[in-house]
Protein backbone atom coordinates (compact mmCIF):
# COMPACT_ATOMS: atom_id res chain seq x y z
CA UNK A 1 0.00 0.00 0.00
CA UNK A 2 1.24 3.45 -0.76
CA UNK A 3 0.16 6.82 0.68
CA UNK A 4 -2.06 8.48 -2.23
CA UNK A 5 -2.80 11.43 -0.05
CA UNK A 6 -0.41 12.61 2.11
CA UNK A 7 0.23 15.96 4.64
CA UNK A 8 3.32 17.06 6.23
CA UNK A 9 4.23 19.36 8.62
CA UNK A 10 1.37 21.48 8.63
CA UNK A 11 0.35 24.18 10.54
CA UNK A 12 -2.55 26.84 10.36
CA UNK A 13 -2.39 29.96 12.45
CA UNK A 14 -5.79 31.92 12.91
CA UNK A 15 -4.21 35.56 14.28
CA UNK A 16 -2.66 34.11 17.27
CA UNK A 17 -4.50 31.06 18.07
CA UNK A 18 -2.39 28.01 16.71
CA UNK A 19 -5.05 25.62 15.11
CA UNK A 20 -2.59 23.24 13.91
CA UNK A 21 0.88 22.66 14.93
CA UNK A 22 3.47 20.35 13.61
CA UNK A 23 0.63 17.65 11.64
CA UNK A 24 1.17 15.17 10.04
CA UNK A 25 -1.17 12.59 8.31
CA UNK A 26 -0.72 9.93 5.73
CA UNK A 27 -3.84 7.75 3.82
CA UNK A 28 -3.14 5.24 2.34
CA UNK A 29 -4.94 4.19 -0.97
CA UNK A 30 -8.03 2.16 -0.50
CA UNK A 31 -8.64 2.92 3.06
CA UNK A 32 -11.10 4.27 5.54
CA UNK A 33 -9.47 6.78 7.60
CA UNK A 34 -11.53 8.22 10.22
CA UNK A 35 -10.06 11.68 11.80
CA UNK A 36 -11.28 12.30 15.45
CA UNK A 37 -10.69 14.25 18.24
CA UNK A 38 -12.22 16.03 20.53
CA UNK A 39 -14.11 19.89 19.28
CA UNK A 40 -11.37 22.38 18.68
CA UNK A 41 -8.42 20.19 17.43
CA UNK A 42 -8.34 21.38 14.15
CA UNK A 43 -9.94 18.31 12.34
CA UNK A 44 -12.33 20.80 10.04
CA UNK A 45 -8.99 22.87 9.32
CA UNK A 46 -7.23 20.14 8.66
CA UNK A 47 -9.24 18.87 5.51
CA UNK A 48 -10.01 22.58 4.30
CA UNK A 49 -6.23 22.90 4.15
CA UNK A 50 -6.10 19.71 2.19
CA UNK A 51 -8.95 21.67 -0.03
CA UNK A 52 -6.82 25.13 -0.06
CA UNK A 53 -9.73 26.31 1.71
CA UNK A 54 -7.51 27.34 4.59
CA UNK A 55 -3.76 29.00 3.52
CA UNK A 56 -1.18 27.63 6.04
CA UNK A 57 1.78 28.81 7.59
CA UNK A 58 3.54 25.81 7.16
CA UNK A 59 2.54 22.60 5.17
CA UNK A 60 2.96 20.80 2.52
CA UNK A 61 0.38 17.72 0.80
CA UNK A 62 0.58 15.65 -2.00
CA UNK A 63 -1.78 13.80 -3.62
CA UNK A 64 -1.00 10.80 -5.56
CA UNK A 65 2.91 11.85 -5.49
CA UNK A 66 1.76 15.08 -6.74
CA UNK A 67 2.77 18.61 -4.77
CA UNK A 68 -0.88 20.17 -4.43
CA UNK A 69 0.47 22.68 -1.91
CA UNK A 70 0.10 25.69 -4.07
CA UNK A 71 -2.77 25.06 -6.39
CA UNK A 72 -5.81 26.52 -6.15
CA UNK A 73 -8.69 24.76 -4.46
CA UNK A 74 -10.34 23.93 -7.91
CA UNK A 75 -6.90 22.48 -9.34
CA UNK A 76 -6.92 20.27 -6.33
CA UNK A 77 -10.13 18.83 -6.63
CA UNK A 78 -9.35 18.38 -10.22
CA UNK A 79 -6.31 16.04 -9.15
CA UNK A 80 -8.92 14.28 -7.33
CA UNK A 81 -10.17 15.47 -3.95
CA UNK A 82 -14.33 15.57 -2.76
CA UNK A 83 -15.25 17.41 0.27
CA UNK A 84 -18.76 17.27 1.79
CA UNK A 85 -19.63 19.84 4.25
CA UNK A 86 -20.27 19.32 7.82
CA UNK A 87 -23.39 21.56 7.66
CA UNK A 88 -25.41 20.62 4.30
CA UNK A 89 -25.00 23.15 1.36
CA UNK A 90 -26.51 22.28 -1.41
CA UNK A 91 -27.16 24.50 -4.77
CA UNK A 92 -31.10 25.98 -3.88
CA UNK A 93 -31.89 26.68 -6.85
CA UNK A 94 -31.56 23.42 -8.15
CA UNK A 95 -33.54 19.62 -7.86
CA UNK A 96 -31.89 16.69 -6.60
CA UNK A 97 -30.86 15.35 -9.92
CA UNK A 98 -29.58 18.79 -10.71
CA UNK A 99 -27.34 19.48 -7.98
CA UNK A 100 -25.81 16.08 -8.80
CA UNK A 101 -25.82 15.77 -12.32
CA UNK A 102 -24.11 19.32 -12.26
CA UNK A 103 -20.93 17.55 -10.03
CA UNK A 104 -21.09 14.77 -12.63
CA UNK A 105 -20.60 17.28 -15.54
CA UNK A 106 -17.37 18.56 -13.88
CA UNK A 107 -15.49 17.72 -16.99
CA UNK A 108 -17.85 19.98 -19.05
CA UNK A 109 -17.46 23.32 -16.87
CA UNK A 110 -13.24 22.95 -16.75
CA UNK A 111 -13.22 25.27 -19.73
CA UNK A 112 -14.94 28.34 -19.83
CA UNK A 113 -15.30 27.93 -24.27
CA UNK A 114 -16.68 23.98 -23.86
CA UNK A 115 -18.89 24.96 -21.29
CA UNK A 116 -20.66 27.53 -23.35
CA UNK A 117 -20.66 25.28 -26.56
CA UNK A 118 -21.89 22.39 -24.32
CA UNK A 119 -26.10 21.82 -23.93
CA UNK A 120 -27.73 18.52 -23.69
CA UNK A 121 -27.26 17.74 -19.55
CA UNK A 122 -29.59 14.30 -20.55
CA UNK A 123 -26.05 12.02 -20.09
CA UNK A 124 -25.19 13.87 -16.57
CA UNK A 125 -29.37 13.18 -15.67
CA UNK A 126 -28.53 10.08 -16.08
CA UNK A 127 -25.37 9.53 -14.26
CA UNK A 128 -26.69 11.41 -11.08
CA UNK A 129 -29.50 8.95 -11.14
CA UNK A 130 -26.52 6.19 -10.56
CA UNK A 131 -25.45 8.09 -7.44
CA UNK A 132 -28.96 8.74 -5.95
CA UNK A 133 -29.63 5.16 -6.31
CA UNK A 134 -26.26 4.30 -4.62
CA UNK A 135 -27.21 6.60 -2.14
CA UNK A 136 -30.64 5.63 -1.69
CA UNK A 137 -32.35 8.71 -2.42
CA UNK A 138 -33.37 8.60 -6.05
CA UNK A 139 -37.16 8.84 -4.84
CA UNK A 140 -36.36 12.60 -4.36
CA UNK A 141 -34.79 13.87 -7.53
CA UNK A 142 -37.63 16.33 -8.52
CA UNK A 143 -37.70 17.52 -4.95
CA UNK A 144 -36.36 21.09 -4.50
CA UNK A 145 -33.93 21.06 -1.68
CA UNK A 146 -35.48 23.42 0.41
CA UNK A 147 -38.09 21.34 1.25
CA UNK A 148 -36.14 18.16 2.45
CA UNK A 149 -34.56 16.33 5.51
CA UNK A 150 -31.03 15.83 7.07
CA UNK A 151 -31.40 13.10 6.50
CA UNK A 152 -31.55 13.01 2.47
CA UNK A 153 -29.35 16.41 2.23
CA UNK A 154 -26.35 14.49 4.31
CA UNK A 155 -26.89 11.84 1.55
CA UNK A 156 -27.07 14.64 -0.88
CA UNK A 157 -24.00 15.86 0.06
CA UNK A 158 -22.30 12.37 -0.71
CA UNK A 159 -23.71 10.91 -3.92
CA UNK A 160 -22.70 15.01 -5.41
CA UNK A 161 -18.93 14.50 -3.66
CA UNK A 162 -18.84 10.93 -5.53
CA UNK A 163 -19.90 12.47 -8.55
CA UNK A 164 -17.11 14.55 -9.48
CA UNK A 165 -15.37 11.35 -9.53
CA UNK A 166 -12.83 11.90 -7.17
CA UNK A 167 -9.51 9.52 -5.94
CA UNK A 168 -10.37 10.52 -2.45
CA UNK A 169 -13.40 11.08 -0.68
CA UNK A 170 -13.00 13.69 2.38
CA UNK A 171 -16.21 13.36 4.69
CA UNK A 172 -16.72 16.66 7.13
CA UNK A 173 -19.10 14.95 10.49
CA UNK A 174 -21.94 13.08 7.62
CA UNK A 175 -23.75 11.50 10.29
CA UNK A 176 -23.99 14.59 12.57
CA UNK A 177 -27.43 15.60 13.63
CA UNK A 178 -28.98 12.01 12.21
CA UNK A 179 -30.59 9.65 14.46
CA UNK A 180 -28.96 6.50 15.35
CA UNK A 181 -30.79 4.90 12.88
CA UNK A 182 -30.00 7.27 9.60
CA UNK A 183 -26.51 6.90 11.06
CA UNK A 184 -26.13 3.82 11.18
CA UNK A 185 -27.68 3.33 7.48
CA UNK A 186 -25.61 6.00 6.21
CA UNK A 187 -22.42 4.64 7.44
CA UNK A 188 -22.95 1.48 5.99
CA UNK A 189 -23.56 3.17 2.78
CA UNK A 190 -20.16 5.39 3.21
CA UNK A 191 -18.66 1.95 4.30
CA UNK A 192 -20.07 -0.02 0.83
CA UNK A 193 -18.21 2.69 -1.06
CA UNK A 194 -14.56 2.49 0.67
CA UNK A 195 -14.62 -1.39 -0.02
CA UNK A 196 -15.67 -0.82 -3.97
CA UNK A 197 -12.15 1.06 -3.72
CA UNK A 198 -12.45 4.28 -3.12
CA UNK A 199 -10.26 5.77 -0.58
CA UNK A 200 -12.27 7.55 2.28
CA UNK A 201 -11.44 10.16 5.32
CA UNK A 202 -14.25 10.68 7.24
CA UNK A 203 -14.29 13.39 10.47
CA UNK A 204 -17.19 11.81 13.02
CA UNK A 205 -18.05 12.42 16.25
CA UNK A 206 -20.12 9.27 16.71
CA UNK A 207 -17.85 6.68 18.17
CA UNK A 208 -19.80 4.02 17.56
CA UNK A 209 -19.94 3.99 14.10
CA UNK A 210 -16.54 5.35 13.56
CA UNK A 211 -15.28 2.38 15.37
CA UNK A 212 -17.80 -0.03 13.11
CA UNK A 213 -16.52 1.24 9.76
CA UNK A 214 -13.25 2.62 9.95
CA UNK A 215 -9.87 0.78 8.88
CA UNK A 216 -7.57 3.06 10.52
CA UNK A 217 -7.80 5.71 13.00
CA UNK A 218 -5.76 9.20 13.29
CA UNK A 219 -6.72 11.42 16.24
CA UNK A 220 -5.95 14.98 16.93
CA UNK A 221 -5.94 16.87 20.16
CA UNK A 222 -5.31 20.57 20.39
CA UNK A 223 -4.02 21.05 16.84
CA UNK A 224 -1.59 18.29 17.63
CA UNK A 225 -1.18 14.51 16.05
CA UNK A 226 -2.37 12.16 19.32
CA UNK A 227 -1.99 9.08 18.14
CA UNK A 228 -2.86 6.54 14.86
CA UNK A 229 -3.71 3.41 13.95
CA UNK A 230 -6.15 0.37 14.23
CA UNK A 231 -9.53 1.36 15.67
CA UNK A 232 -9.70 -0.50 18.60
CA UNK A 233 -5.78 -0.23 19.74
CA UNK A 234 -5.83 3.20 19.31
CA UNK A 235 -9.32 3.83 21.50
CA UNK A 236 -6.93 1.87 24.03
CA UNK A 237 -4.20 3.91 24.13
CA UNK A 238 -5.24 5.79 27.67
CA UNK A 239 -3.56 9.65 26.25
CA UNK A 240 -6.54 9.11 23.71
CA UNK A 241 -8.89 8.04 26.57
CA UNK A 242 -8.01 11.11 28.23
CA UNK A 243 -7.89 13.82 25.66
CA UNK A 244 -11.21 12.29 23.60
CA UNK A 245 -13.23 10.66 25.64
CA UNK A 246 -12.06 12.77 29.38
CA UNK A 247 -11.71 9.39 31.36
CA UNK B 1 -46.07 54.23 -35.96
CA UNK B 2 -45.78 57.82 -35.15
CA UNK B 3 -41.83 59.76 -34.79
CA UNK B 4 -42.80 59.75 -31.03
CA UNK B 5 -43.87 56.07 -30.75
CA UNK B 6 -40.08 54.86 -32.71
CA UNK B 7 -38.19 57.01 -30.85
CA UNK B 8 -39.96 55.46 -27.32
CA UNK B 9 -39.13 51.99 -29.01
CA UNK B 10 -35.78 52.52 -29.86
CA UNK B 11 -35.09 53.37 -26.34
CA UNK B 12 -37.62 51.01 -25.01
CA UNK B 13 -35.12 48.36 -26.67
CA UNK B 14 -31.71 50.14 -25.59
CA UNK B 15 -32.87 49.63 -22.08
CA UNK B 16 -33.81 45.98 -22.81
CA UNK B 17 -30.26 45.23 -23.75
CA UNK B 18 -29.35 47.37 -20.54
CA UNK B 19 -31.26 45.35 -18.34
CA UNK B 20 -30.36 41.98 -19.88
CA UNK B 21 -27.01 42.71 -19.41
CA UNK B 22 -27.07 43.55 -16.20
CA UNK B 23 -29.12 40.07 -15.88
CA UNK B 24 -25.95 38.20 -17.34
CA UNK B 25 -24.09 39.34 -14.13
CA UNK B 26 -26.45 39.76 -11.24
CA UNK B 27 -29.37 37.96 -12.55
CA UNK B 28 -27.07 34.47 -13.68
CA UNK B 29 -23.78 34.42 -11.99
CA UNK B 30 -24.96 36.78 -8.51
CA UNK B 31 -22.77 39.14 -8.47
CA UNK B 32 -24.54 42.09 -7.44
CA UNK B 33 -23.59 45.70 -9.43
CA UNK B 34 -24.55 49.15 -8.52
CA UNK B 35 -22.57 50.43 -11.04
CA UNK B 36 -23.34 49.30 -14.49
CA UNK B 37 -24.16 52.47 -15.93
CA UNK B 38 -20.51 53.18 -16.23
CA UNK B 39 -20.21 50.33 -18.71
CA UNK B 40 -23.22 51.73 -20.68
CA UNK B 41 -21.24 55.64 -20.51
CA UNK B 42 -18.14 53.70 -21.64
CA UNK B 43 -19.74 51.81 -24.82
CA UNK B 44 -21.30 55.84 -25.27
CA UNK B 45 -18.32 57.54 -24.87
CA UNK B 46 -16.20 55.51 -27.22
CA UNK B 47 -18.77 55.40 -29.92
CA UNK B 48 -20.09 59.14 -29.50
CA UNK B 49 -15.67 60.22 -30.02
CA UNK B 50 -14.91 57.64 -32.65
CA UNK B 51 -17.74 58.33 -34.94
CA UNK B 52 -16.95 62.41 -34.69
CA UNK B 53 -13.51 60.70 -36.21
CA UNK B 54 -15.36 59.99 -38.78
CA UNK B 55 -15.04 56.01 -37.96
CA UNK B 56 -17.84 53.85 -39.78
CA UNK B 57 -21.18 52.87 -37.22
CA UNK B 58 -20.70 49.25 -37.10
CA UNK B 59 -17.16 49.58 -36.10
CA UNK B 60 -17.78 52.38 -33.26
CA UNK B 61 -20.36 50.17 -32.12
CA UNK B 62 -18.03 47.32 -31.42
CA UNK B 63 -15.12 49.22 -29.95
CA UNK B 64 -17.68 50.39 -27.74
CA UNK B 65 -18.36 47.22 -27.06
CA UNK B 66 -15.12 45.66 -26.89
CA UNK B 67 -13.65 48.46 -24.58
CA UNK B 68 -16.48 47.74 -21.76
CA UNK B 69 -15.93 44.71 -22.04
CA UNK B 70 -12.24 44.84 -21.20
CA UNK B 71 -12.97 47.21 -18.73
CA UNK B 72 -15.52 45.57 -17.33
CA UNK B 73 -13.11 42.65 -16.95
CA UNK B 74 -10.31 44.53 -15.18
CA UNK B 75 -13.47 45.75 -12.68
CA UNK B 76 -14.19 42.41 -12.38
CA UNK B 77 -10.91 41.50 -11.35
CA UNK B 78 -10.29 43.88 -9.01
CA UNK B 79 -13.83 43.01 -7.60
CA UNK B 80 -12.82 38.91 -7.37
CA UNK B 81 -11.58 39.67 -3.73
CA UNK B 82 -15.07 40.71 -1.61
CA UNK B 83 -18.41 39.89 -2.43
CA UNK B 84 -21.87 40.68 -1.31
CA UNK B 85 -22.03 43.82 0.09
CA UNK B 86 -18.54 44.85 0.15
CA UNK B 87 -18.96 43.66 -3.99
CA UNK B 88 -21.87 46.23 -3.95
CA UNK B 89 -19.66 49.12 -2.31
CA UNK B 90 -17.07 48.48 -4.77
CA UNK B 91 -19.04 48.37 -8.14
CA UNK B 92 -21.05 51.57 -6.79
CA UNK B 93 -17.48 53.21 -6.80
CA UNK B 94 -17.21 52.51 -10.08
CA UNK B 95 -20.09 54.23 -11.09
CA UNK B 96 -18.99 57.42 -9.07
CA UNK B 97 -15.50 57.02 -10.41
CA UNK B 98 -16.57 57.35 -13.89
CA UNK B 99 -18.90 59.99 -13.70
CA UNK B 100 -15.92 61.82 -12.16
CA UNK B 101 -13.50 61.17 -14.46
CA UNK B 102 -15.65 61.85 -17.28
CA UNK B 103 -16.17 65.16 -16.22
CA UNK B 104 -12.77 66.11 -15.42
CA UNK B 105 -11.90 64.95 -19.04
CA UNK B 106 -11.46 68.25 -21.67
CA UNK B 107 -11.51 65.62 -24.39
CA UNK B 108 -14.42 63.94 -23.25
CA UNK B 109 -16.65 67.22 -22.84
CA UNK B 110 -16.52 67.24 -19.36
CA UNK B 111 -19.34 68.73 -17.79
CA UNK B 112 -20.91 69.56 -21.07
CA UNK B 113 -20.71 66.27 -22.24
CA UNK B 114 -20.38 65.14 -26.28
CA UNK B 115 -22.67 67.10 -28.73
CA UNK B 116 -23.32 66.77 -32.47
CA UNK B 117 -22.41 63.46 -32.50
CA UNK B 118 -22.80 62.24 -36.33
CA UNK B 119 -26.32 60.88 -37.95
CA UNK B 120 -26.01 57.23 -37.65
CA UNK B 121 -27.16 57.62 -41.60
CA UNK B 122 -30.77 55.75 -41.38
CA UNK B 123 -34.58 56.52 -41.22
CA UNK B 124 -35.95 56.21 -37.77
CA UNK B 125 -37.90 53.11 -38.51
CA UNK B 126 -34.41 51.64 -39.77
CA UNK B 127 -32.61 52.41 -36.82
CA UNK B 128 -35.77 50.97 -34.62
CA UNK B 129 -35.25 47.80 -36.35
CA UNK B 130 -31.51 47.88 -36.18
CA UNK B 131 -31.68 48.17 -32.04
CA UNK B 132 -34.20 45.56 -32.06
CA UNK B 133 -32.35 43.46 -34.30
CA UNK B 134 -29.48 43.76 -31.22
CA UNK B 135 -32.28 43.05 -28.77
CA UNK B 136 -33.04 39.86 -30.15
CA UNK B 137 -29.73 38.59 -30.43
CA UNK B 138 -29.29 39.74 -26.54
CA UNK B 139 -32.28 37.80 -25.68
CA UNK B 140 -31.01 34.60 -27.89
CA UNK B 141 -27.71 34.83 -26.49
CA UNK B 142 -29.16 35.03 -22.91
CA UNK B 143 -31.51 32.70 -23.38
CA UNK B 144 -28.58 30.03 -25.07
CA UNK B 145 -26.86 30.67 -22.19
CA UNK B 146 -28.85 29.68 -19.23
CA UNK B 147 -29.14 26.64 -20.52
CA UNK B 148 -25.59 26.11 -21.57
CA UNK B 149 -23.29 24.64 -19.16
CA UNK B 150 -22.06 28.03 -18.29
CA UNK B 151 -25.58 28.88 -17.29
CA UNK B 152 -25.36 25.97 -15.23
CA UNK B 153 -21.79 26.77 -13.61
CA UNK B 154 -23.66 30.72 -13.09
CA UNK B 155 -26.61 29.08 -11.61
CA UNK B 156 -24.13 27.49 -8.91
CA UNK B 157 -22.11 30.35 -8.24
CA UNK B 158 -24.93 32.38 -7.37
CA UNK B 159 -26.21 29.56 -5.12
CA UNK B 160 -23.34 28.93 -2.82
CA UNK B 161 -19.37 29.87 -3.94
CA UNK B 162 -17.78 27.44 -1.98
CA UNK B 163 -19.31 24.43 -2.54
CA UNK B 164 -19.00 25.18 -6.77
CA UNK B 165 -15.20 25.65 -5.61
CA UNK B 166 -14.99 22.38 -3.98
CA UNK B 167 -16.50 20.25 -7.17
CA UNK B 168 -13.68 21.76 -9.17
CA UNK B 169 -15.08 24.91 -10.53
CA UNK B 170 -13.28 27.94 -11.25
CA UNK B 171 -15.38 30.13 -9.54
CA UNK B 172 -12.89 33.37 -10.95
CA UNK B 173 -13.12 32.36 -14.21
CA UNK B 174 -16.81 31.94 -14.63
CA UNK B 175 -17.39 35.45 -12.07
CA UNK B 176 -14.89 37.50 -14.81
CA UNK B 177 -16.77 35.90 -18.14
CA UNK B 178 -19.90 37.22 -16.96
CA UNK B 179 -18.64 40.33 -15.75
CA UNK B 180 -16.75 40.69 -19.34
CA UNK B 181 -19.86 39.21 -21.21
CA UNK B 182 -22.42 41.99 -19.32
CA UNK B 183 -20.74 44.80 -19.50
CA UNK B 184 -19.35 44.08 -23.36
CA UNK B 185 -23.37 44.62 -23.67
CA UNK B 186 -23.94 47.11 -21.43
CA UNK B 187 -21.47 49.27 -24.21
CA UNK B 188 -23.35 48.16 -27.07
CA UNK B 189 -26.31 49.68 -25.36
CA UNK B 190 -24.20 52.67 -24.59
CA UNK B 191 -23.63 52.48 -28.23
CA UNK B 192 -26.71 52.47 -29.60
CA UNK B 193 -28.15 55.21 -26.98
CA UNK B 194 -25.32 57.59 -28.22
CA UNK B 195 -26.34 57.47 -32.01
CA UNK B 196 -30.43 57.79 -30.85
CA UNK B 197 -29.66 60.96 -28.67
CA UNK B 198 -26.86 62.27 -30.74
CA UNK B 199 -25.56 64.37 -27.48
CA UNK B 200 -24.24 63.00 -24.11
CA UNK B 201 -23.59 64.23 -20.95
CA UNK B 202 -21.61 61.92 -17.63
CA UNK B 203 -24.74 62.24 -15.37
CA UNK B 204 -26.78 60.04 -17.89
CA UNK B 205 -24.50 57.16 -16.77
CA UNK B 206 -24.62 57.86 -12.97
CA UNK B 207 -25.68 56.04 -9.87
CA UNK B 208 -29.35 56.90 -10.49
CA UNK B 209 -28.79 54.86 -13.57
CA UNK B 210 -27.32 52.09 -12.40
CA UNK B 211 -30.20 51.97 -9.65
CA UNK B 212 -32.52 52.10 -12.22
CA UNK B 213 -31.00 49.50 -14.57
CA UNK B 214 -30.90 47.56 -11.03
CA UNK B 215 -35.02 47.58 -10.52
CA UNK B 216 -35.41 46.71 -13.74
CA UNK B 217 -33.67 43.25 -12.95
CA UNK B 218 -34.90 43.26 -9.56
CA UNK B 219 -38.88 43.94 -10.63
CA UNK B 220 -38.67 41.32 -13.41
CA UNK B 221 -37.27 38.95 -11.44
CA UNK B 222 -32.91 38.07 -10.99
CA UNK B 223 -32.55 35.93 -13.38
CA UNK B 224 -35.84 35.58 -15.47
CA UNK B 225 -35.53 36.71 -18.76
CA UNK B 226 -38.64 37.29 -19.56
CA UNK B 227 -39.29 39.18 -16.29
CA UNK B 228 -37.05 41.11 -16.80
CA UNK B 229 -37.50 41.82 -21.08
CA UNK B 230 -41.24 42.88 -19.38
CA UNK B 231 -40.46 44.89 -15.96
CA UNK B 232 -38.12 46.93 -18.63
CA UNK B 233 -41.19 47.29 -20.54
CA UNK B 234 -43.80 48.59 -18.09
CA UNK B 235 -40.75 50.75 -16.49
CA UNK B 236 -39.62 52.90 -19.43
CA UNK B 237 -42.81 53.05 -20.88
CA UNK B 238 -45.11 54.30 -17.30
CA UNK B 239 -43.95 57.84 -16.89
CA UNK B 240 -43.82 58.40 -20.32
CA UNK B 241 -48.10 57.29 -20.60
CA UNK B 242 -48.08 58.65 -16.65
CA UNK B 243 -46.56 61.89 -17.11
CA UNK B 244 -47.08 62.90 -13.06
CA UNK B 245 -44.98 59.71 -12.62
CA UNK B 246 -42.14 61.20 -14.18
CA UNK B 247 -41.77 63.82 -11.54
CA UNK B 248 -41.81 60.69 -8.91
CA UNK B 249 -39.81 58.18 -11.15
CA UNK B 250 -36.87 57.79 -9.28
CA UNK B 251 -38.91 57.56 -6.16
CA UNK B 252 -41.36 54.88 -8.01
CA UNK B 253 -37.70 52.92 -8.55
CA UNK B 254 -37.16 52.86 -5.67
CA UNK B 255 -39.69 52.01 -3.74
CA UNK B 256 -40.23 48.99 -6.13
CA UNK B 257 -36.93 47.82 -5.57
CA UNK B 258 -37.48 47.73 -1.87
CA UNK B 259 -40.68 45.69 -2.14
CA UNK B 260 -39.78 43.50 -4.63
CA UNK B 261 -36.50 42.53 -2.24
CA UNK B 262 -38.74 42.45 0.89
CA UNK B 263 -41.95 40.81 -0.24
CA UNK B 264 -41.48 39.15 -4.00
CA UNK B 265 -37.58 38.51 -4.28
CA UNK B 266 -38.76 36.66 -7.37
CA UNK B 267 -40.14 39.23 -9.02
CA UNK B 268 -42.60 39.43 -11.85
CA UNK B 269 -41.66 35.72 -12.98
CA UNK B 270 -42.09 34.99 -9.26
CA UNK B 271 -45.72 36.03 -10.12
CA UNK B 272 -45.92 34.44 -13.49
CA UNK B 273 -44.96 31.29 -11.85
CA UNK B 274 -46.93 31.08 -8.42
CA UNK B 275 -50.26 31.62 -10.51
CA UNK B 276 -48.89 29.18 -13.58
CA UNK B 277 -48.51 26.91 -10.46
CA UNK B 278 -52.06 27.70 -9.05
CA UNK B 279 -53.73 26.76 -12.04
CA UNK B 280 -52.03 23.39 -12.77
CA UNK B 281 -52.52 22.78 -9.09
Amino acid sequence: MSAILLAESVTVKFGGVTALDNVHMAVEEGEFLSLIGPNGAGKTTLLNTITGGVTPVTASLSLGGKDITRLSTHHRIKLGLALTHQIVRPFQSMTVQENVAFAAGYKKVRQILSSFASVNRAREMKKAMEFLHMLGIEQYKDQEVSKLPLGVLKRLEVARALAIEPKVLLLDEPLAGLNSQEAGKLADTVKSISLKGMTIVMIEHNLSEVLRVSDRLHVLDNGRNLAQGEPAAVMNQPEVRAAYLGS
Amino acid sequence: MGLYEISLATGVGIYIILAVSLNLITGYCGQISLGHAAFYGIGAYTVALLSKMGWPMYLTLGAGFLLAGIVGTIIGLASLRVKEDFLAIVTMGVAFLFVGIVRQQEFLGGEMGISGIPSHGMSKPEYLALVFGFVVLSILFSWYLKRSWMGFAFDAVADDEKTAQVLGLDIKAYKLTAFAMGTALAGLAGGLYAYYTRFIVPDTFGFIESVTILSMVAVGGIGSIFGVVIATILLVLMPEFFRFINDYRLLLYGVLLFSVMRFAPQGLSGFFRYFVKRKEG
